[in-house]
């Protein structure tokens, strides 16, 4: 725990930048309603995220000259909410912190962000399925910046809320942003929707936790002093119905802890809320590898990390956390395995390598789920920018049957995608191997229900990584050409705006790795053991993490060899099936049709939440919640109703005492005075 | 000197008068008439109760016959505009029968 924070005034403009931009882009696009050159358009946003970077940069500078135990940036703004005096007062604070956690992510956001907006530039500009959507588009971009920012930077879990509700915002408007086909349409309101129900548990345990500490007597909400009084609510209790099982009675943290979960699987896309990660491909690529890869879908992880102390003390939570990200991991990993849409296969792969993320985190390796994270950003971005620009030079066709043999068409984007895939493979000097590393380690040490299993299944999925990666990276650049005549003789590598930051992200994909140089290894080189996962240290101050015994150097080894053994394999047996023997794909998935369908079908997920939740939840919203209680109810009865009855009454009773005799209203007031009196004289 | 009760009869009779009178005539000067006589009712009254407490010689109280002066002001005006709206309605109807001016009603 970190304590006293160094003001730090510059760190609202981190997120305030990106806010200006997308105003600036609105009040043009709404009010001024004048086509802006796109040159403008581009300096404003990129402009807009460079200077969050460079913030961030400086920011970060500052940072690491503080001594390890005080390293905290805070910039309070202002009290937002603000109520109760005394000991029972509680405000919620505008207020942003950096810490290292916050400063991992706000480089990562701002960095990995600056690049893909340079490269939305190019790959907006040729796109000409929509015009006018070019500045919409960047205002989108901007707005989500914003809010990704504010959601890494906010210093309470209420602040924090509100940006994690505004990526899922520009989430769904950006998935949409090709509106006018309908199908684009319904995969961002199938995203926002499934965020929805993992939101509600977030509320749900935001709440809970707040109300327990304010019967502790510290009504709070910043995340500073929810760690400072966490001791206090440790132990307490819950009852909760009966019919739940291990019950009734429950740790407070477990219940907090699954709940704070459930949201984060939402927008993280894990088991059972990550139908919405697929469809969201509909969006525009350089979305995908934003919003989809490097940063939105990361934030449950940074959630989790963000309350590693109340974690570490709940170890059911942390088991059920585990293992849904270990079947998400392997789920993904699976399905991967037979997409044939290029942008799909990098979804699932993104949803497999999160359940990666969580598995970390449920074994209390924070650390090493952040490095995941951020080297993650790197290589899922690269990915996908190197898969729009294949989608560019195959004028966006995405079936990767249609591919093939691109290499020579396209070179450039071949290496970059290239390094991308031997990378989150886990090829040894690349950045991927030493973070999948770090999380087998620590799966290998878990205490979890399974034990050793566990690991082993972590250590498969690791090798269907690089199995699907090469197939796609086969079935894209290698073998013979299946792309159209007309098409073949046009590709073209895409222009220098969209190359460079496939560059830069091919350089951070290959050395960001040593940021997290593994201790077991500084013996062996050049490093000092204790410099040695400068990365895990660096964060170590602001991360609970369980205290656990290091493994023995010689199991480290074994492990390493061991995971290095499944990425050769993974990637030798994509290499054997789809270089050497290219009917042997085909042929095994007809003599296991069964399987393959069932594969392809995604094991019908979507359809049996379709029958179980979707059809009982639209039957009932349309023919109760809509006819019946707001159609029937509300507007007919209630409403129209009420002003029915009251004209009735009126036209067939009231109106007669309107007589417009004087005499009779001296009369009738006559009546009421007496009355009056009375009344007054009872 | 004559007791207040019987003072506050008179005046709770001439009232009634007003009232009947306004109630049941037709005639729109007659109403006018009766609604004077009520105002002077209430007068009475205001004299009445001013004579039952009127004081000390040193600081008398003289409510009850400045509302009197009062009632006596406004009553002209009232009576100068009742008497204006009379006039219109008999130029127009050829008549001052107050159910000759029902339309403003349903």
């Amino acid at each position: 725990m970190v304590t006293g924070g160094t003001e730090f005034d510059l760190l609202r403009w981190i997120p305030l930048a990106p806010l200006l931009a997308a105003a600036l882009h609105g009040v043009l696009l709404v009010v001024v309603r004048r086509t802006v050159s796109q040159w403008v358009t581009v300096a404003i946003s990129c402009g807009a995220v460079t200077v969050s970077f460079v913030i961030s940069c400086a920011a970060f500078a500052r940072l690491v000259q503080l001594p390890d135990e005080s390293r905290l940036l805070v910039d309070h703004i202002y009290t937002w909410i603000g109520a109760g005096v005394g000991s029972q007062a509680f405000s919620t604070e505008l207020a942003f912190q950096f810490d290292p956690l916050s400063a991992v992510m706000t480089l990562v956001v701002s960095g990995v962000g600056a690049l893909i907006h340079f490269y939305s530039w190019g790959y907006m500009e040729v796109d000409e399925r929509e015009d006018k959507g070019f500045q919409r588009f960047f205002c989108y971009m901007n707005l989500f910046s914003f809010a990704m920012l504010l959601l890494v930077l906010a210093d309470n879990l209420v602040l924090m809320f509100v940006g994690w509700e505004g990526v899922g915002l520009c989430s769904y408007l950006l998935i949409g942003f090709w509106y006018s086909d309908r199908d684009n349409a319904y995969a961002g309101s199938k995203a926002f929707i499934v965020n929805r129900i993992g939101d509600l548990a977030f509320i749900v345990g935001l709440l809970l936790l707040f109300w327990m500490l304010a019967d502790a007597g510290h009504p709070t909400v910043g995340f500073q002093d929810i760690e400072r009084y966490f001791a206090q609510i440790a132990d307490v209790t819950l009852d909760l119905p009966g019919w739940l099982p291990g019950g009734p009675s429950y740790r407070a943290v477990n219940v907090v802890g699954l709940c704070l979960f459930i949201g984060a699987c939402g927008k993280s896309a894990q088991i059972p809320l990550y139908v919405w990660l697929p469809d969201a491909m509909a969006g525009p690529t350089p979305v995908s590898a934003l919003i989809h890869a490097a940063t939105m879908v990361t934030a449950g992880v940074y959630l989790v990390c963000r309350m590693s102390f109340l974690y570490a003390v709940a170890p059911e939570a942390s088991e059920v956390i585990a293992w849904t990200g270990a079947l998400t991991a392997t789920l993904g990993a699976v399905l991967a395995l037979v997409q044939t849409d290029i942008k799909k296969v990098l979804a699932y792969s993104t949803m497999s390598q999160l359940g990666f993320m969580f598995v970390a985190v449920g074994c209390g390796a924070y650390a090493a789920a952040m490095f995941h994270l951020a080297t993650h950003a790197f290589m899922k971005a690269l990915l996908f920018l190197a898969a729009g620009s294949v989608i560019l030079a195959m004028q966006h066709e995405q079936n990767i049957d249609a591919m093939g043999g691109l290499r020579r068409r396209i070179p450039r984007t071949r290496w970059t995608f290239l390094i991308g895939a031997l990378a989150l493979s886990g090829a040894l000097p690349f950045a991927g191997f030493f973070s999948k590393d770090e999380i087998l380690v620590a799966a290998y040490g878990a205490e979890v229900a399974g034990g050793r299993w566990f690991y082993w299944l972590m250590l498969a999925t690791a090798g269907l990584t690089a199995l699907y990666l090469f197939r796609l990276y086969f079935q894209v650049f290698s073998g013979k050409s299946r792309v159209k005549r007309e098409l073949r003789d046009r590709m073209e590598d895409p222009p220098g705006s969209m190359v460079v930051p496939l560059y830069a992200l091919s350089v951070l994909a290959i050395f960001a790795g040593l940021a997290g140089f593994p201790q077991a290894w500084g013996d062996l080189s050049w490093v000092d053991i204790e410099e040695s996962n400068s990365f895990a240290n660096f964060l170590a101050p602001v991360l609970a993490g369980t205290v656990r015994e290091p493994l023995a150097h010689e199991i480290e080894y074994r492990l390493t060899l061991r995971a290095v053994l499944a990425a050769i394999t993974g990637t030798g047996l994509a290499w054997w099936l789809y270089l050497q023997r290219p009917t042997w794909p085909g042929k095994i998935s007809s003599s296991f049709r069964r399987l393959h369908r069932v594969l392809v079908a995604k094991f019908w997920i979507d359809e049996i939440y379709g029958v179980l939740l979707v059809r009982p939840l639209v039957a009932i919203s349309d023919r109760l919640l809509y006819r019946g209680i707001d159609a029937w109810l509300i507007d007919g009865l209630l409403v129209n109703g009420v002003a029915r009855g009251v004209r009735a009454l009126a036209a067939n009773g009231l109106r007669y005492v309107q007589s417009g005799l004087i005499q009779a209203y001296m009369f009738l007031m006559l009546v009421g005075a007496v009355a009056i009196v009375a009344l007054l004289m009872r | 000197m004559i007791p207040l009760d019987h003072v506050i009869g008179l005046s709770a009779v001439l009232f009634g008068f007003g009232v009947i009178g306004v109630l049941v005539r037709r005639n729109l000067i007659v109403m006018l008439m009766s609604v004077e006589l009520m105002l002077n009712a209430a007068n009475l009254a205001f004299v009445a109760f001013n004579r039952l407490w009127p004081g000390t010689d040193a600081s008398p109280i003289l409510d009850g016959q400045v509302f009197v002066l009062l009632v006596i002001t406004i009553a002209a005006a009232e009576v100068a505009v009742g008497l204006g709206i009379l006039l219109a309605l008999f130029r127009n109807r050829d008549s001052v029968d107050p159910e000759e001016a029902s339309l403003l009603k349903w």
